[in-house]
């Protein structure tokens, strides 16, 4: 059997090591189009930000593929695939034969088409990334053009350079995928905070010298412009093939296109109607690819998406349907904007539906979780924003606490115990030590049993 | 308080071994010279320990099918039983299966037991169901398993300590002393009471820990916090880590364990920043189908930071049952020889066979592992004849109904136990063996420190050593076994001299006098070894090696029919399997019945309420226990104590490749409550 993979990012890359953990023998040719070894595209915003050195977004080890058997050809593009021949064939004219093909190909960033547009850098690759750093080491002001995830990353990453920064969006607010108004503001206001100018309902008419000219005329200023305008599915082999193709590559459960030898995953299918951006649904495909191609019965029954920011002090977590109105679901969102904190969360049939997450907050794994299982929300919603709040107040005083209260876990000691020792003439923790053993455990009950002790005494009125 | 006649030994329970003073009034006091608990201290366990002798449940005499029998009726009977067997099936239809909890003259005896006077290689024993993860890893990491290659006491002067999976405030209360100073990270499914003592408290869903310590490790590196010089200098591997991690950023561990980013990053950035920290891991961690690669994480984690080998920091496993340290190092194990020998390295072999007078041909290999060996008997490959020595598998091993099933197959049962277990209610013949304060021997605690268990009271009429039961069996089987400690000891010593763990120059009077000798101590001369790692570590190279590892989720995942995680672990007044600590009375008015912990959220959607029974059932069985309603435990998560017949009958086999250790700690179970 012969696999040839066409990418080698993210999925491609994650397609291969899995195919070849279930079958140490298949045949495995991966060709990248990039001349560099896979790397972890989500980690490029660290890059970025001068938070992750391009070496540690590797995600494969140069003696890997020899110690694997897989031939990886880097820097081929595949130009073209025979469907009759069962072969590809790349720019440089090699043909490589396949008994099972699988499509990775990912994305392009979309470029607007607008004058001078050649003069900014698009935000998608490591060699993207690089020249941006780059350019940053001697720019005066940055604009980044595009306010969805990876425009507020970028935008965020270049003021945590020192760099002044404006970020244009042409929505009325950020991340209006993800985000409601509210929560789109409260990230720009966070943003704002952090050297970040947001101007939002603007369209980018050309790209000049000294900026970026908006309709209407005006010039935002600034010598390094980024482009983050969203990415276009890689489908024209598949298209040259006569593969079907709407948004995506089309697939079913298997992953598989309209030709059973043929699969595609990642960013470049389209599976039920949805082509998917982000990493994680991209690796359960390839989990669920390389198990058919093994000769499993995985099935792929899309995604749950979670979108989480990295951006160095802005704290935002959004997952499912964050936008649904009252009329449709219950909504419950707190909202405090001075502190940049916004959170809301959509119930439907007793399920969470979507969240949002501004501003740190420790509920953000048990949320997602909660999310990601489609378990059942709790009748406390508001414990469930803020854990503790319903949360029983623990008598610690020797006032409150029941005389069955256990003041001595290690040595089971209650405070009746330690109040009849008291009555039978121990006056201090030593006596009281010697009558019950507390304190000879872990030792952190001293201060609870000298409390008691203390306040014993005081009832008394005897001094110690 | 105990008089200059009392004698000087260790508690019965945990490898903490707290020392104490047994006087000859039974009363118990705590030893101030053993530093473990040189403060005074002792838990309620410790302070009833004199209760083991005279709760009048002790076994007094043989007993064949259930009817008292004379010692030399019994042991002839199962000598002969034993050569029917051997003769019809051959050696490796009998088994043995020892425990944690003896000690290491028993260890040592029991491994020679079965490879010469019974030529079998099937023997394991109830430690690979404890810190066998944690060994294999430590082994592969720095070349030698001393779960705390450091004195405990070292443990006072650090800044940070990092708790993975450990609850030491319930199972080794005295051991939270040494962590008084320190700022403490407690990494647990539930807020139990060691992490209500910490500064940050991560609760990861059961079976994620992998992938935490994999994400802490990622903002280690990316924050640039890496001990590079000594990862240059003392360390190989680290590029091919570095690759290892790409994939592990924190937003995605995030969403598999549910910690938030920001405390991953608190963790990381204070034991990067502490001079003086260490990263312990404990059995939460550990007993997965992936607690080898787990531990190789936090080992990882470790030695990024340069932890390992450096006075005033490192990485250690903190060990459980009370001689777990050496019950792993003398022969009791599937896949070892005396001296923490592998059982396939030749020259291992011709040493040791040379110590016994065999030839090392005739040394049987590698046999089975614990459970691998409780799913075999019975079955016709499997062993017909098992002896059982300090273990209870019908209430600690995993999936234990079918362990009792096999159990029942099985043509011989022979037990040796102090009281009647519930795997000694099913032997064909019981042997009523000493304890504790009536026998002399060695146990190797926590820290690696060999200590010295004084006989202080005669044992009861009736009543024999395990040696005993050993050297009788073995004799009417044609070989000569001592049965005196001291003298196998002796033995001991010469079996692991030139090993890994060598004894050879521990003595018991080095022992009594020195308050404890650490090993490697190969000569009378040598001082024994507190922190082996400072300059080198065991490797043949001496440097340390990052092992890298990915996660992958448990075994057994929840779903519909089973949308719970089940998490298993111990409570203060109860030990192991509670054939000792289930008959004493204050530890059962403290500790008295199984119960089920579960969230409020999970007991209002579930209509269970405080007290109510329930019944937790997985796909191996079911469990009836008292609902405890907590918000200290995860919504997504019931915890079961597992002393009691129950817990274990819900528990998944699923076995670690590596140290085929069960994944005791995670599986997925159906609450109900019981009408």
């Amino acid at each position: 059997m012969r696999l040839v993979v066409v990418g080698n990012g993210m999925a491609g890359s994650r397609l291969v090591s899995e195919v070849r953990a279930r079958d140490p023998h298949m045949r495995i040719a991966v060709f990248g189009a990039e001349p560099c070894r896979p790397y972890n595209r989500v980690l490029l915003s660290n890059v970025l930000a001068g938070s992750s050195r391009p070496e540690q977004v590797r995600l494969v080890d140069a003696s890997w593929y020899e110690a694997h058997d897989v031939e990886a050809v880097l820097g081929a593009t595949v130009t073209g695939i025979d469907r009759e021949g069962g072969h590809v064939v790349t720019a440089c004219g090699r043909r490589e034969p396949y008994d099972l093909l699988v499509l990775a190909t990912g994305s392009d960033a979309i470029v607007p088409p607008i004058p001078g547009v050649e003069r900014a850098i698009p935000f998608r690759t490591l060699g993207d990334c690089e020249r941006i750093v780059a350019a940053a080491g001697h720019a005066r002001r940055a604009v980044v053009v595009g306010g969805g995830l990876l425009g507020v990353e970028a935008a965020r990453g270049l003021a945590g350079r020192g760099l002044p920064v404006t970020l244009l969006h042409l929505a009325g607010h950020l991340m209006e995928r993800q985000l409601d108004v509210e929560a789109g503001e409260v990230l720009g206001e966070t943003l704002a905070g952090l050297g970040v100018e947001i101007r939002t309902g603007v369209s980018a008419e050309a790209v000049l010298e000294d900026g970026v000219r908006l309709a209407g005329g005006e010039l935002v200023e600034g010598d390094l412009v980024v482009l983050a305008c969203g990415v276009r599915p890689v489908t024209w082999p598949a298209e040259r093939a006569g593969l079907r193709v709407r948004r995506g590559v089309v697939v079913d459960d298997e992953l598989r296109t309209d030709d059973p030898s043929i699969f595609a995953i990642g960013e470049c299918a389209e599976h039920d109607g949805t082509v998917y951006g982000l990493v994680a649904p991209a690796w359960e495909q390839a989990a669920v690819a390389a198990d058919v191609i093994a000769g499993g019965k995985a099935r792929y029954r899309g995604s749950r998406l979670v979108t989480r920011l990295k951006a160095r002090s802005v704290e935002l977590a959004a997952m499912g349907e964050t936008q649904l109105g009252e009329e449709h679901a219950e909504v419950v969102r707190f909202s405090h904007r001075a502190r940049g904190t916004y959170r809301k969360l959509v119930i439907r049939d007793g399920r969470l539906v979507g969240a949002i997450l501004l501003g740190e907050s420790d509920v953000v794994g048990t949320l997602t979780q909660l999310y990601d299982r489609g378990g059942p929300v709790p009748g406390d919603r508001a414990g469930l924003l803020f854990p503790g709040s319903s949360a029983t107040p623990v008598a610690d005083s020797p006032t409150l606490m029941p005389d069955a209260a256990k003041v001595c876990q290690c040595n089971n000691v209650t405070k009746g115990q330690i109040r009849a020792c008291w009555e039978a003439g121990a006056r201090d923790v030593a006596a009281v030590t010697a009558a019950t053993r507390a304190t000879t455990g872990c030792g952190t009950c001293r201060d609870a049993v000298e409390g008691i002790v203390d306040w014993l005494c005081e009832q008394e009125g005897v001094s110690v | 308080m105990s008089g200059s006649d009392a004698t000087r030994t260790h508690c019965p329970y945990c490898a903490l071994q707290c020392g104490m003073e047994l006087g000859r009034e039974l009363s118990i006091a705590p030893r101030t010279d053993i530093p473990a608990n040189a403060s005074g201290a002792l838990c309620q366990k410790g302070w009833t320990a004199a209760e083991l002798l005279t709760n009048g449940e002790r076994l007094t005499t043989p007993l064949l099918h259930g009817e008292p029998v004379a010692w030399e009726v019994a042991l002839d009977h199962v000598a002969g039983r034993l050569s029917g067997i051997r003769a019809e099936h051959g050696p490796d239809a009998v088994a043995v299966f020892g425990g944690g909890g003896l000690t290491n003259e028993k260890a040592y005896a029991l491994g020679k037991f079965a490879r010469v006077a019974l030529g079998t290689g099937q023997i394991d024993y109830n430690g690979r169901f404890c810190m066998s993860s944690a060994a294999a890893a430590s082994t592969r990491a720095f070349g030698m398993d001393r779960g705390m290659p450091f004195p405990v006491t070292d443990l006072t002067g650090a800044d940070v300590v990092l708790l993975a999976g450990l609850n030491v405030a319930e199972t080794m209360p005295p051991f939270l002393r040494h962590l008084s100073g320190a700022r403490l990270i407690v990494i647990d499914p539930r807020r139990t009471r060691t992490a209500k003592e910490a500064w940050l408290h991560l609760q990861p869903a059961p079976g994620t820990d992998l992938a935490l310590a994999l994400g802490m490790t990622h903002l280690i590196l990316a924050d640039e916090l890496v001990d590079e010089e000594y990862v240059a200098a003392r360390t190989t591997g680290f590029e091919d880590l570095r690759t290892s991690l790409a994939g592990w950023w924190p937003e995605r561990v995030e969403r598999i364990t549910g910690v938030p980013v920001h405390h991953m990053r608190h963790a990381a950035r204070a034991l990067a920043a502490a001079g003086s920290a260490y990263v312990l891991t404990g059995r939460g961690v550990e007993q997965h189908a992936k607690g080898t690669d787990t531990v190789s994480a936090f080992v990882n984690l470790a030695l990024t930071l340069g932890l390992p080998g450096r006075h005033g920091s490192g990485y250690g496993c903190v060990t459980g049952q009370g001689n777990g340290q050496g019950g792993r190092e003398h022969g009791q194990k599937a896949d070892q020889l005396p001296g923490y020998r592998s059982i396939d390295d030749p020259a291992a072999r011709e040493h040791v066979a040379a110590v016994w007078g065999v030839r090392p041909g005739d040394l049987p290999g590698p046999g089975r592992s614990a459970y691998e060996l409780l799913d075999a008997l019975g079955t016709p490959r499997g062993p017909r004849a098992l002896l059982l020595f300090g273990s209870n598998p019908v209430v600690s091993a995993p999936a234990a109904e079918h362990v009792a099933e096999r159990i029942g197959a099985l043509d011989l049962l022979v037990a040796c136990d102090v009281v009647m277990s519930e795997t000694a209610a099913l032997a064909d013949v019981v042997f009523p063996v000493t304890q504790w304060a009536e026998e002399s021997g060695t146990m190797t605690n926590l820290e690696g420190r060999v200590l010295l268990r004084r006989r202080a009271v005669d044992p009861p009429p009736g009543v024999r050593s395990d040696l005993d039961v050993i050297a009788g069996l073995a004799g009417r089987l044609g070989h000569h076994f001592d049965s005196e400690p001291a003298a196998v000891f002796d033995e001991l010593r010469r079996a692991s001299a030139g090993g890994l763990a060598d004894y050879s120059g521990i003595t018991y009077e080095r022992i009594a006098g020195e308050t404890g000798v650490f090993w490697p101590c190969p000569s009378a001369d040598h001082p024994g070894t507190p922190r082996p790692f400072l300059d080198s570590f065991a490797t043949p190279d001496g440097r340390a090696r990052f092992v890298p590892v990915q996660h992958r989720p448990p075994a057994e995942e929840t779903d519909d029919d089973y949308p719970v995680h089940l998490t298993t672990g111990r409570v203060l007044a109860q030990y192991q399997s509670g054939a000792q600590t289930r008959r004493i009375a204050p530890l059962v008015r403290a500790a008295p019945e199984p119960y089920a912990e579960l969230h409020p959220d999970l007991a209002e959607q579930l209509g269970i309420a405080q007290g109510d029974v329930v019944r937790v059932s997985s796909r191996r069985g079911e469990a009836r226990a008292v609902a405890r309603i907590s918000d200290a435990i995860r919504r997504d998560t019931v915890f079961m104590p597992f002393h009691w017949e129950g817990a274990n009958r819900l528990t998944n086999p699923a076995l670690d490749p590596v140290s085929r250790m069960p994944e005791f700690k995670v599986c997925a179970v159906r609450v109900e409550r019981d009408s």
